[in-house]
């Protein structure tokens, strides 16, 4: 469903993602688990038509996403990693906006926003603007969204970051239902190791743009003889920390970040 | 269809939600209109170039169409920081439909805007004896928003942020408001002035808007039309192409 061979991206004279392989199976949970700045983000981006690959190639259900853009990306759904949704529209606007984009017919269209604004427990909320909202009411709102067009695949860039428990279980529930009911294929990103551990079927190790491991997390166990996978995980990738250069974008929403702190 | 209407319908949104911009930008001109029209009216009238309100009315109008306009463009550098960029990059659409979607929204923005300081304009005392030529008027005030606002959104999409922002105002919107003839006019300027006016796209917006609404024009009106058109058309032409090559 998903396949990539050879994969690099560079800028400049970084390699961000440095040529990796993989394929995802039609209806399978996929983790890409890697410390910071390991190119997992790269990558997602690489698959959903947001940057252009150095070299190596793409195929999302058999379709190249450089060369078939547009029919590449009625394939999947996406919850990007940072914010992407309009603080001066209503949640109700954004889901109906998203709709429009993906050619939903009206109709259709008002019964998922219901059902799906309901299942998210935003319902109450859709004629609030979103710059009203907490960051977990904006990341259900985000994931919501990106179920509304029901696509074969939904990448989750680090869905879970700043949700408490409660939102987080109900995500992975809802997750984990799709995958099982309607056979979508899920592809994740999380630092979250029992997270992954819970749900994905199999799990690839991300370290400096390469990729270090592949298997089922009873595999990536095995082969570390470890006892979870975040032992493993550590096992593979060493324990230094590492600090990721925000780009000038990341400095500006810092800053933006600081001030709504004070308002 | 749909794309370009709900892409049209956010930018309106945006900017009737946004109190403070909307009240800013009706000073900003009603400022000049009062400080450059009853500053300098005297002299204009000794100078024997008649009434200064009449002559600077089209500037002024052509001015904030021409600020919201690379303003409203220019969003696309908020959208990229405030992360909704993202989401309208990844849909199935081409992208030169969204960028039409927003360039269309953002321009009609810039022409109600331009309405409204045309009747603060009428406010202050303006008179327009060629009521006819209004929808000549229409015309000139539509595609000058959306020329700049093609313009900004080139812009936007080759800036990774809003460091280069100031530059853009300085070196690139100053420049076309003050050397295009709204101010002042062209007949009797140094030749290299009346050269650099003649390169700048918003002389023609000025000068023809001026012949619709008050009769006179420095270039022609055929000429500002045929110029304009062709300025918008590639505007748009660049502005889309590099829309539509935006990596994240």
């Amino acid at each position: 469903m998903i396949r990539a061979e050879g994969l690099v991206k560079k800028f400049g004279d970084f390699t961000a993602v440095d040529n990796i392989s993989f394929d995802v199976a039609r209806g399978e949970i996929f983790a890409f688990l890697g410390p910071n700045g390991a190119g997992k983000t790269t990558t997602i981006k690489m698959l959903t038509t947001l940057l252009r690959p150095t070299s190596g190639s793409v195929s999302l259900d058999g379709l190249n996403p450089v060369t078939h853009q547009t029919a590449a990306r009625k394939q999947f759904g996406i919850v990007f990693q940072d914010p992407s949704v309009d603080d001066e529209l209503t949640a109700y606007e954004n889901m109906d906006f998203h709709g429009v984009l993906y050619s939903v017919p009206r109709k259709l269209r008002r019964e998922r926003i219901e059902q799906l604004l309901k299942l998210f427990e935003l319902w109450d909320r859709r004629k609030d603007y979103v710059k009203q909202f907490s960051g977990g009411m904006r990341r259900r709102l985000e994931i919501a969204r990106s179920l509304l067009h029901t696509p074969n695949i939904i990448f989750l860039d680090e869905p879970t970051l700043g949700l408490d428990p409660q939102t987080r279980n109900q995500l992975w529930n809802h997750v984990k239902k799709l995958n099982e009911e309607e056979q979508v294929t899920l592809f994740l990103t999380t630092h979250y190791m029992e997270e992954a551990e819970r749900v994905a079927h199999r799990i690839a190790i991300i370290d400096h743009g390469k990729i270090i491991a592949q298997g089922t997390p009873d595999e990536l166990k095995t082969q570390t003889s470890t006892e979870t996978l975040e032992q493993a995980f550590l096992a593979l990738t060493g324990d230094t920390i590492r600090d990721e250069e925000a780009s000038s974008l990341e400095q500006m929403r810092n800053i933006r970040r600081a001030f709504r702190r004070t308002k | 269809m749909n794309v370009v209407y709900i892409l049209w319908l956010r930018q309106l949104k945006r900017s009737a939600r946004s109190r403070s911009r909307i009240i800013g930008s009706f000073a900003q001109p009603l400022l000049f209109l009062l400080a450059f029209g009853f500053g300098f009216g005297s002299m204009f009238q000794s100078a024997g170039q008649g009434n200064y309100i009449q002559f600077l009315a089209p500037g002024v109008i052509t001015m904030s169409i021409l600020f919201t306009s690379i303003f409203s463009g220019i969003e696309v550098i908020w959208d990229r920081q405030f992360g909704f960029l993202k989401e309208t990059l990844v849909a199935p659409v081409p992208r030169i439909l969204i960028m039409i979607g927003r360039t269309l929204g953002g321009a009609t923005v810039a022409v109600l805007q331009g309405m409204v300081v045309f009747c603060i304009c009428l406010a202050v005392g303006f008179r327009t004896p060629s009521l006819p030529l209004l929808p000549l008027a229409f015309t000139f005030m539509i595609l000058t928003a959306v020329l700049f606002t093609a313009v900004g959104t080139a812009l936007a999409s080759v800036l990774p942020d809003f460091q280069g922002f100031q530059l853009v105002m300085n070196f690139l919107v100053m420049p076309i408001f003050f050397l295009s003839g709204a101010l002042f006019p062209l007949t009797n300027v140094p030749r290299a002035m009346r050269i650099i006016a003649s390169l700048d796209p918003l002389s023609y917006s000025v000068d023809g808007l001026r012949f619709a609404l008050i009769g006179v024009s420095h270039f022609g009106v055929t000429l500002d039309l045929a110029i304009l058109g062709a300025a918008t058309a590639a505007a748009l032409a660049v502005g889309g192409y590099l829309f539509s090559r935006i990596q994240i």
